[in-house]
């Protein structure tokens, strides 16, 4: 019982102890640091940039980039750097938004699966299952042929295609977390289900989670890049990377106007990149193993 | 101690359901707790001691294990008697916590991780008792502070994996007192620890029953812990109750070959080494505890029974009363 002056005055809990370890990794910090410059160049574009992104120059169509349109201009005379930041503005708002309602479809449809009985978590397992051999590309084009263009509707697409995993690894954790003293204990104590879910179950889920939602953003741009360029994702006249990209179907453009698809090509790979690596860092730094190096 | 008792088991059968087939793990058990007492459930691993305190906290996994007879009664604080057996998962939501709660064996694994102590001592202060966050803080303090743990404010802030294991039984025994249950249930909860620990946390509890005066149903196979502890003890074997009375008697006067057995089986200092220098081995029971789902006919205990005559695998023996309210079951027991 001496041991009480050692007590540290306050502890760290086990998510501030993960964070302790992500900042100690160099690669996953880099990422985060171009994540945040990516970030902040796109959402403060309009105090400092001088045009807007669908802004028309007739006196500059197919300009290369030059003093005044830093990244040149496209075959209409619009600022391809302007296109640029709010086609960056509009995928990575697609990628978030539809990650979110993966991981609450996830999260709910694992939790169900869980907490009912072996039939129910039979039942939505097998659909689970289901939805995850169907091709995701065909899958993809024949749903977001059905839901039509536009942010909405790609948003629904992406988040519809992506929970199935997440629902499997959340089910996996809360099975094992179901048979844990502590809740036996809690639910010895009087918790309801809700209780069960949100208070120990999402705590104990936010590893799986948080990792999942990182890689899966990166995952989530690219799928909206993949769809705009195809057609199906965003529409023009409004800007994404990946319905820029598209510009570089025509041979002339591809060879002779490599600003208009080289810089969202880049902004695309940079991008995916850093998320990757910070992705990769914090589930490194969740790994319960991690603590024992 | 002839208070009207606050848990009253009368005819008791839990059946679980294991491939088909149905198969009794407990059966035909009478209980009585009065407030402020200690009763003592003793018997080997499969005795069924563990599925009577679940029952009677109704936490066994829904379509595993049910109550296929008898009642549980329980006098909470409201006063007046009710049927666990017959509550909804509502009600019985109400009771538990509120009215029972429960100590378990694993320490390392009762608390979670993501919470600091204090938090989850607090926790079911707030949503049972209705208590403020700062209030229900502080009363969390003192509460460790109750249950022996130096520098309470400090430990309160401090996650389970930060405490050993003393502590964090220490911790989970405050969290269940949170809000001043009138029957404590310890499932075995010495077991995890190791012998001066046990040994504290068993005067803490005895300390904790003396000033609260709730009951305790205390879930052990530990012979020794039950005279430390108990007012009254009742030995189960395969699922029924062989022996029962209060600890001094039992202890005193064992009338059951099962409890003489058990009681022989606890290796006592010095004789041990005596025993090791004749070349003869620590005295057991010989055999195993049988299958529930293949019972022996008639006395369960009658194929590991020195004493068992053709007539003990006829019939069941029912529970004879052999005096001051000691009971046995078995049909010889006037003469062993």
């Amino acid at each position: 019982m001496s041991a009480a002056a050692a007590i540290p005055v306050s502890s760290k809990g086990p998510t501030a102890r993960a964070l302790g370890r992500f900042i100690t990794n160099r690669l996953a910090l880099a990422g985060l640091v171009v994540l945040a410059a990516i970030l902040i160049a796109i959402l403060t574009y309009p105090l400092w940039w001088m045009y807007t992104p669908n802004q028309i120059d007739l006196r500059a169509l197919n300009k290369g980039p030059s003093a005044s349109h830093w990244f040149g201009t496209d075959g209409v005379g619009r600022d391809v750097f302007a296109r640029l930041m709010q086609g960056g503005r509009i995928s990575l708002l697609v990628a978030v938004t539809s990650v979110g309602v993966s991981l609450v479809i996830g999260f709910l449809v694992g939790a169900l699966s869980a907490f009912s009985g072996r039939l129910a978590d039979g039942a939505i397992m097998r659909l689970v299952d289901l939805a995850m051999t169907l091709p995701p590309v065909i899958l993809l084009l024949v749903l977001a042929s059905i839901v039509g263009t536009g942010i909405v509707p790609t948003i629904a697409v992406i988040s519809l295609l992506s929970w199935p995993v997440l629902s499997r690894m959340v089910r996996a954790r809360l099975l094992e977390l179901r048979e844990r003293d502590f809740v036996v204990a809690a639910r010895g104590m009087g918790a309801g289900l809700g209780h069960l879910l949100f208070r120990h179950g999402l705590p104990n889920c936010i590893d799986i989670l948080v990792v999942y939602a990182t890689l899966q953003i990166a995952n989530a741009i690219l799928l909206e890049a993949g769809l705009s360029f195809l057609g199906l994702g965003i529409a023009p006249p409004e800007a994404s990377w990946g319905n820029m990209l598209n510009a570089a179907r025509s041979t002339s453009v591809l060879e002779q106007y490599v600003w208009q698809w080289m810089f969202p090509g880049v902004a695309l790979v940079i991008t995916v990149l850093a998320i990757n690596f910070v992705g990769d860092g914090l589930r490194d730094a969740f790994d319960p193993r991690s603590d024992l190096q | 101690m002839h208070a009207t008792p606050i848990l009253d088991i009368s005819g008791l059968k839990m059946v679980f359901r294991i491939g088909g087939r149905e198969v009794a793990a407990v059966q035909d058990l009478n209980l009585t707790i009065a407030p402020g007492e200690t009763l003592a459930l003793v018997g080997e691993s499969g005795s069924g001691k563990s599925v009577t305190s679940l029952s009677v906290m109704g936490l066994l996994p829904r379509g595993v294990g049910q109550v296929a007879e008898g009642s549980i009664l329980f006098r909470g604080k409201a006063g007046q008697a009710q049927d666990l057996t017959k509550l909804d998962t509502e009600g019985m939501r109400q009771i538990r916590g509120n009215d029972i709660a429960m100590v378990f064996q694993e320490p390392m694994t009762s608390l979670n991780p993501v919470y600091t102590i204090g938090e989850q001592i607090a926790e079911p202060m707030r949503i049972h008792l209705g208590r403020s966050h700062k209030d229900a803080a502080a009363a969390a303090i003192k509460l460790l502070a109750d249950v022996g743990i130096p520098d309470p404010e400090r430990r309160a802030k401090q996650y389970p994996h930060e405490l050993s294991g003393g502590m964090r039984q220490r911790a989970t025994i405050a969290m269940a007192l949170a809000c001043d249950p009138v029957l404590l249930i310890a499932d075995e909860p010495t077991t995890a620890l190791d012998v001066t620990i046990q040994a504290q946390i068993l005067d803490l509890l005895q300390k904790l029953q003396a000033e609260r005066g709730m009951a305790v149903l205390f879930v052990t196979h530990n012979l020794g812990v039950v005279a430390e502890i108990a007012n009254r003890v009742a030995v189960m074997y395969a699922g029924r109750v062989v022996e029962t009375g209060t600890v001094a008697d039992v202890f005193a006067r064992p009338r059951h070959p099962y409890t003489i057995g058990l009681m022989r089986s606890v290796p006592k200092l010095g004789e041990a080494t005596e025993l090791k220098r004749k070349g003869i081995p620590l005295p057991t029971i010989a055999g195993s505890v049988p299958s529930l789902v293949q019972l022996p006919q008639g006395c369960s205990f009658a194929p590991r029974c020195p004493f068992a005559i053709d007539a003990c695998r006829a019939d069941v023996p029912s529970l004879y009363e052999t005096g001051n309210g000691q009971k046995s079951r078995c049909i010889r027991w006037q003469e062993i």
